[in-house]
């Protein structure tokens, strides 16, 4: 990890704090160090301060505190055009009154390039992303798919060593959202280019990234690979806000070590990882994930507590079942089985006993 | 017809044989006829909804402007109330020296219009031509009345010499035809000699040609002006934040809700000799009182006060269309390495071509036409075609020359708007 290792990071934030209004700040201290190479996502709900934090990057916003850094030097003083960053808009930002050719042109004019070196560098870049023929279309006359290649295309034409991306999948629909995924994940590696890709779609960001910076109220919540992200999540909002999840809230009753045991408020004893708590009798929310339950003894670890539970419905939904169960005077406690052969099928109203692995059910801060 | 109802073919069935197959409905009528027959009644109703707006438009607007400009053209003033010396014109070449039988055409057209008191009318429309002539004409009607004898050349002579006049000859011969080109030929300083040849007037009666020339020089500058000034403050409301654009937006708007007349004699408070502008620039002491600047009723009044209360139209149109401008443009240009002029000069400015044409042809059509802020505050140097016109409307009454003059304005701003369609495309306007 190059999180204490800001001196060699390609690009750094160190202490950066902002505000617009002088009254609120919008971020607040961050430090990040991201490597060469690295394609890491800013994932947050919106209003989390991700985007302010790419728009600092490329210099449409100024740090009211602390430094950014991009290969060693501080970029705070140097305007957006003098970073050499490219950069991928989310609604592509494509210039209407010029061709694709012209809109690729544009960054190599400007760098003063000739127009045989231009012609060639356009022509890699179109091909690159599979557009090769092109050239003389306007964006208007492009699906959205296609444009999203085109700005894609562009921010990568005068060979930038980082490039951001603001959300640049948001207007696609599903499918094509899904193969763009694929086509930038290639492209990044095809490259090694440094990608800082903003989104606040989990599932992108599961997808993408080398590693994940959690926003949310202006600060990083966590920084980690996405399996990290997913199966260890460090507090309860990283924890409820990747993936599916459920919480349930209680009382640490016992703890040794990194083993906790907790009194649901509803009623019952479960174990569990002490994850942010530090002693007994501090309140806990235990957040375990629905495909990490089990309600089959022997798929139960034999020394763990089990739990009383009640079914409320099963949801058909082709490669899972997705039952709900009233746990602890919780309704919305959710597993989810895999649409196997064998599988058993749960009926509303039984009666069923479920149960954990113990480094699965994590005890985090209280909601 | 069931079956056919039921095929889902059979809607785009096509005739059997014949080259060109014609697509008909399930049953067998041609496609074309039965949707032109299923739209008909929309298509009634949309025009009974527009109808009223169309006589209107018709009986207010099309008629009367057409009936102006047919007078351009068109004035029998002169021919009708003189038929046989008109007839005599038609029959002889131009510059035909007057023969007896011209004479005795003339004394008893002369004699038959001063009985019918049309005199005045006849002299009226030579009088256009030939100034002063109009006297000649009603004097010479009140002799006839009392009687004339023939030999009628040397009769006539005796009453004025005047009627030897080639000069007069030749502007009775121009107006021998009810439909005439010379009011047009007079709206560009131009009339015909004696022998019919198409020759400037005298210098110092050359007055429309510089007129036109100075109509649109101002009208262009004017443009220009509210462009430099308008540019600005259209981005300004188009990027502030709604609660501050929408104050400055009033601003705008104020001036254009305010009667014209209002904002004109304002500028006549603040510009003029003893005004607010020179007393505080005397009392600053920056110019002496013997000093003061001129700055109204002269070109620079006009230029000033039509550049302020054309200001909006050019503002607007800019407005709507920057406003619509996404800016990340401009930052996806920094981003490609652009320094902000670059960025401007090549990204935003072109996008907000299509308000600049707008509020341009706006501001330009406008301009070219204005007449009360011009006739108020322009002075002499001041004034524009349209005061000219207005002036043969309300106090030569030549209102042929009138017509003649907004016609060839008319011409003028069509040929411009045709060009600028040609270079830049209408279809490219934003208005809003």
């Amino acid at each position: 990890m190059l999180d204490d290792r800001n001196g060699d990071a390609f690009v750094a934030f160190e202490h950066v704090q902002k505000s617009y209004d002088g009254q609120t700040l919008v971020v607040k201290d961050l430090n990040l160090a991201i490597g060469k190479g690295e394609f890491l996502t800013m994932l947050g709900p919106s209003g989390s301060g991700k985007t302010t934090c790419l728009m600092m990057l490329a210099g449409f916003e100024t740090a009211t505190h602390g430094d950014i850094r991009l290969d060693g030097r501080p970029i705070n003083q140097v305007p957006p055009h003098k970073r050499g960053i490219g950069m991928v808009f989310q609604n592509y930002a494509l210039f209407p009154h010029m061709t694709v050719g012209e809109n690729l042109s544009f960054p190599l004019e400007v760098r003063g390039m000739t127009k045989a070196e231009r012609e060639g560098r356009i022509k890699r870049a179109l091909d690159m992303v599979q557009m090769g023929s092109f050239a003389n279309r306007r964006p208007a006359q492009l699906s959205g798919g296609q444009q999203q290649r085109i700005a894609l295309a562009r921010a990568l034409v005068f060979d930038p060593e980082l490039v951001l991306m603001d959300e640049p999948l948001g207007a696609l629909d599903k499918q094509l959202r899904e193969h763009m995924q694929f086509e930038i994940k290639q492209l990044h590696e095809d490259l090694g280019i440094t990608v800082v890709y903003v989104t606040h779609d989990q599932g992108e960001a599961l997808t993408m990234s080398d590693r994940i910076a959690v926003f949310n109220d202006g600060r990083i919540q966590q920084l980690a690979p996405p399996a990290q992200l997913y199966e260890a999540p460090e507090n309860s909002f990283v924890a409820g806000f990747i993936g599916e999840n459920n919480a349930l809230a209680g009382v640490i009753e016992d703890l040794q070590g990194d083993k906790a045991l907790v009194r649901l408020d509803g009623g019952g004893l479960i174990d569990a990882t002490a994850v942010n708590i530090r002693e007994k009798g501090q309140r806990t929310t235990v957040s375990i994930r629905p495909e990490r339950v089990e309600f089959k003894p022997e798929m139960m670890s034999p020394d763990a507590h089990t739990i009383e539970a009640r079914v409320l419905d099963v949801v058909y939904m082709g490669d899972i079942l997705r039952a709900r169960l009233s746990v602890a005077g919780s309704d919305n406690f959710v597993i989810k089985m895999r649409n196997t052969i064998g599988q058993t099928r749960l009926q509303p109203g039984q009666h069923i006993r479920i149960g954990w692995h113990p480094q699965d059910a994590r005890a985090l801060d209280p909601v | 017809m069931a079956n056919a109802a039921l095929d889902p073919h059979a809607a785009i069935a096509t005739t059997a044989s014949g080259a060109p197959d014609r697509l008909t409905t399930a049953d067998g009528r041609p496609l074309v006829r039965a949707l032109a027959r299923s739209q008909s009644k929309a298509r009634r109703r949309a025009f009974l909804l527009v109808a009223p707006l169309l006589a209107f438009i018709l009986i207010t607007f099309v008629v009367p402007i057409g009936q102006m400009l047919q007078r351009s053209f068109h004035n029998d003033g002169f021919s009708a109330n003189m038929p046989q010396i008109s007839a005599w014109f038609a029959e002889t070449p131009a510059g035909t020296v007057p023969d007896d039988a011209a004479w005795t055409a003339l004394a008893a057209d002369l004699t038959a219009s001063a009985e019918a008191r049309s005199i005045g009318v006849v002299g009226t429309r030579i009088n256009y031509d030939l100034a002063g002539s109009r006297s000649l004409f009603t004097s010479t009607g009140r002799k006839v009345r009392r009687g004339i004898e023939p030999p009628y050349r040397d009769a006539l002579l005796e009453m004025d010499e005047d009627w030897g006049d080639p000069q007069l000859w030749s502007a009775m011969r121009g107006a021998s035809s009810a439909v005439t080109g010379n009011f047009y030929l007079a709206a560009v300083d131009r009339t015909r000699d004696e022998a019919g040849k198409i020759v400037q007037v005298e210098e110092n009666r050359r007055i429309y040609v510089t007129l036109f020339w100075r109509t649109f020089w101002l009208s262009g500058l004017i443009t220009a002006l509210t462009f430099v000034l308008g540019f600005p403050i259209a981005h300004l409301l188009a990027t502030l934040p709604m609660r501050k654009s929408n104050l400055l937006m009033i601003l705008v708007l104020l001036p254009f809700w305010t009667s014209l007349l209002v904002r004109t004699t304002s500028w006549m408070v603040l510009l003029q000799q003893q005004g607010v502008i020179n007393d505080i620039l005397v009392w600053l002491g920056i110019i002496g009182d013997g000093q003061r600047l001129q700055m109204i009723y002269n070109q620079t009044g006009t230029i000033i006060a039509m550049t302020h209360i054309l200001l909006p139209f050019m503002i607007l149109p800019l407005y709507s269309v920057m406003r619509t401008i996404n800016p990340s443009y401009v930052r996806a240009a920094r981003s490609l390495g652009a320094t902000s002029w670059t960025a401007f000069r090549r990204i935003y400015f072109p996008q907000t071509l299509p308000g600049l044409g707008a509020g341009a042809m706006l501001v330009f059509i406008l301009a070219v036409g204005y007449y009360i802020t011009p006739a108020l505050v322009g002075g002499s140097s001041g004034q524009l075609i349209s005061n000219m016109i207005a002036m043969h409307m309300t106090d030569t009454l030549n209102w042929s020359m009138a017509a003649a003059l907004a016609a060839l304005l008319l011409g003028a701003v069509l040929a411009l708007y045709w060009l600028y369609d040609r270079l830049v495309g209408v279809d490219n306007l934003k208005l809003g």
